[in-house]
Formats: structure tokens, C-alpha cells, sequence
């Protein structure tokens, strides 16, 4: 694999093509975040207004670029569907919302009653 | 509280946690047309219908030198399965004990799963859902009780597709016949037939309850889009001194757009 999608940790002749591809998605989206990281600090440090405004205009849309890769990644793996349901969108403490799912409530009943099942394409039956 | 009402059954926590494991167990070994297909959703229960990009001339014109032609859409079909759990087995939940009788959630889960599968595999006509077997007929592949013979007909399925310029990766979703005939015949070489057919794709087996007979699909994706509105759900009816009577809903509709990525293979003589 090239180097561009590289950080594969097995032999890529031992990985199935959906491992590969939510390989090169989660490289995506750290990329994406290091790069608002970066613009956020340059944005941040410029003194020149217009530069500071693109900055975080481009910042802004690699959020989007993010997120795009992490809907396509949700829409695959179970679990990532599952803790985006327990966790976005909840209020009060965060950390609450794990002992409710770890204290046998339901755990996605409090926001939609969902089972959260979504996509399992890829899925073997011994997974 | 949405409309599932959860709110209002007499139902614990643990009780529910315990529900929504063993439907979520059950869903995710049974399911298999959403291991193979393309999945579009949740769009949520607002969603009533998928855009189909087509139109057909109205009935008539408003006015005369005015046309008029109506969009095309597909409904999705909401589903439910409703079944009845015993109050004294949910509070043996609450209590500790590991063994509460919640087989009325693993049936509804069964047969929630044979339907969507149905739906995608074989068709829903009454919800306007064609399925892949009737969308790919022409290019259905006979099979036999002769499973040493298998992986022939795989070999030849997957010549097909490529000969169509359908590119893999490849799965195969195989009912319970197919399925139980693979894992116990053997070749002259003693390997399982299911192994030898499972080196010749490089997609996933995928045990499928609701499919009679066997689909080989591709999965480079865009070829077969499931569309799910409100996604498999767990709500309350009502409730007496010994029961709970709860439901399991979905709402999705089924698109076949390359009938030509898929091969049928069906025991029916064609």
C-alpha cells in the first residue's frame, strides 16, 4: 500500500478488503482533525485578519471532511454506530452515560429506542 | 418519550438491557442481506418514501399547453412484530437470575429478520419491493442436492459477473439447505466443501435463514441500497398483571440498481 494510506499492522494479503478500506477511513479522519488542529493554531497566531479568516473558513471545512469519513465509518461498524449513539448528542455529564450503559440501562432506549443494528455490510457470522 | 412509549411499561432497566441484548443477538446472527448490501439510514421514522429520480405523465393536465407528470417515489414498508413477555420472568432479570425465559423476543427477532431478508432476497410485492432474485432471474444458476458440485456452480456464478464487468469483492448469502449440505459434505481430499467455496470469494458467507437457496452478490457497493427509516426498534403496546406486550418495528424499503451484480442460485429447475 502506498505510503499516503500506509499504518497497516498486518500483512495486507491477510486483511479483508473492508478491514483495508476502514483502515484508509480512520487514517482519514485523524488526518483530517490534525489538520484542523494545525489551522486552528495558525488562525489563532496570525495577526493578518483576511489570512485568519480563510484559515478558519478552511479549518472549518476539513470538520466537514471529518465527519463525512466518520458517518461512512459509522454506517459499517457496528460498535463505532453503537458508542456514537450512547455518547453524541447527550447532555450533562459524559462520563454518566457510560455507567448507564455499563448499569444495565438500556443503551440506546434513552434517545430513540433504537437497537442500533444499522449496517453490517462486511460482517462474517463468526464476528 | 417517543412514539415506541418504552416510558410506560413496566419494565426495569436491567430488564430492558436484558430485551435489547438478546433481540440485538438474535438480529445481528440472522440478518444477512445487511451484510451484503449497500445500507442507507437511519433516516429516521419522518422518512416516508426514497426518490426514485423518475416521472410518469399525470393522469391529466391541470389546463390545457400545460404537461404534467408526478415524481416517482418508493414507500418504505413499516414492519412489526408484536410479542408478550411474562412479568415474572422480567423481574427474575431484576433479581440476578441469568436464565429469565425471553425466547418471545428471540421469535420476534427471528421473524423480523426472515422478513427483511425475505424482502431484500426474494421481494415484497404488496410494499413495491422487487428483491434481488426476481431482479437477477435471467442470470439464476441450478442447483441440486449434489453439494460436491458447489463450487462449480460458484466458479461459474462468479465468471458470469465478471463477464459483465461486475467487479468484487464477492459474497454469498446461503439459505439453510445450502448451508447445512456445505459444512457437512466433504471432498475426496476430506476439506469441507463450505471451506473450498469460501477460498473461491473475497467476501463474506453469510448464513441466510430467510433465502431459499443460495445469491452471490458483488460488494463493491451502489448495486443494492437498503433504506432504513426508523431502524429495528423495540416499543410497548400494553400491559396486564402477567404480561408485557412489546413490539419489534422497522420501517425500510429495498432497491435493486444493477440487477446484472448479482447471480441467483435457486434448486427450482429453470
Amino acid at each position: 500500500m502506498a505510503d499516503t494510506s500506509g499504518g497497516l499492522h498486518e500483512a495486507q494479503g491477510a486483511l479483508s478488503p473492508e478491514i483495508v478500506d476502514r483502515h484508509r477511513a480512520i487514517e482519514s479522519i485523524r488526518e483530517e482533525f490534525e489538520a484542523v488542529d494545525w489551522y486552528d493554531q495558525r488562525a489563532a497566531a496570525s495577526n493578518d485578519e483576511e489570512l485568519r479568516a480563510i484559515l478558519a473558513h478552511n479549518r472549518d471545512e476539513e470538520k466537514e471532511h471529518a465527519i463525512m469519513v466518520l458517518e461512512w465509518l459509522r454506517r459499517r461498524d457496528p460498535v463505532v454506530d453503537e458508542m456514537l449513539r450512547t455518547y453524541l448528542f447527550v447532555e450533562g455529564d459524559i462520563t454518566a452515560a457510560e455507567e448507564a450503559e455499563t448499569g444495565g440501562q438500556s443503551t440506546t432506549g434513552e434517545a430513540d429506542g433504537s437497537l442500533g443494528i444499522g449496517s453490517l455490510k462486511g460482517m462474517t457470522d463468526d464476528e | 418519550m417517543n412514539d415506541l412509549l418504552r416510558d410506560l411499561a413496566p419494565v426495569s432497566s436491567a430488564a430492558w438491557a436484558e430485551i435489547e441484548k438478546e433481540a440485538r443477538r438474535t438480529l445481528k446472527l440472522d440478518l444477512a442481506g445487511r451484510k451484503l448490501v449497500d445500507f442507507n439510514g437511519p433516516l429516521g421514522l419522518e422518512t416516508s418514501a426514497v426518490n426514485k429520480g423518475r416521472i410518469e405523465p399525470a393522469s391529466a393536465p391541470p389546463r390545457e399547453g400545460v404537461e404534467a407528470s408526478l415524481r416517482q417515489v418508493q414507500p418504505l414498508v413499516e414492519l412489526r412484530v408484536p410479542f408478550a413477555l411474562s412479568r415474572r420472568e422480567l423481574e427474575c432479570v431484576g433479581r440476578g437470575g441469568g436464565d429469565a425465559d425471553l425466547a418471545p423476543v428471540v421469535t420476534a427477532a427471528r421473524e423480523m429478520a426472515m422478513a427483511e431478508d425475505g424482502a431484500i432476497f426474494h421481494g415484497y410485492e404488496a410494499a413495491g419491493i422487487e428483491g434481488i432474485g426476481p431482479a437477477a432471474d435471467p442470470a439464476t444458476l441450478t442447483l441440486t442436492d449434489d453439494f460436491a458440485r458447489y463450487p462449480i456452480v460458484v466458479a461459474e456464478a462468479l465468471s458470469k459477473l465478471r463477464q459483465d464487468s461486475v467487479a468484487g469483492p464477492y459474497g454469498i448469502a446461503l439459505g439453510p439447505r445450502c448451508y447445512t449440505g456445505l459444512t457437512e459434505t466433504t471432498t475426496s481430499g476430506g476439506y469441507r466443501v463450505f471451506d473450498h467455496v469460501k477460498r473461491l470469494l473475497d467476501g463474506p458467507v453469510v448464513w441466510a435463514p430467510g433465502v431459499d437457496g443460495a445469491v452471490i452478490v458483488s460488494m463493491r457497493g451502489g448495486d443494492f441500497e437498503l433504506t432504513v427509516g426508523q431502524d429495528l426498534s423495540i416499543g410497548y403496546l400494553d400491559h396486564t398483571a402477567e404480561t408485557v406486550r412489546l413490539y419489534l418495528q422497522e420501517s425500510f424499503t429495498f432497491r435493486v440498481l444493477t440487477p446484472e451484480a448479482a447471480v441467483p442460485l435457486s434448486y427450482k429447475a429453470r
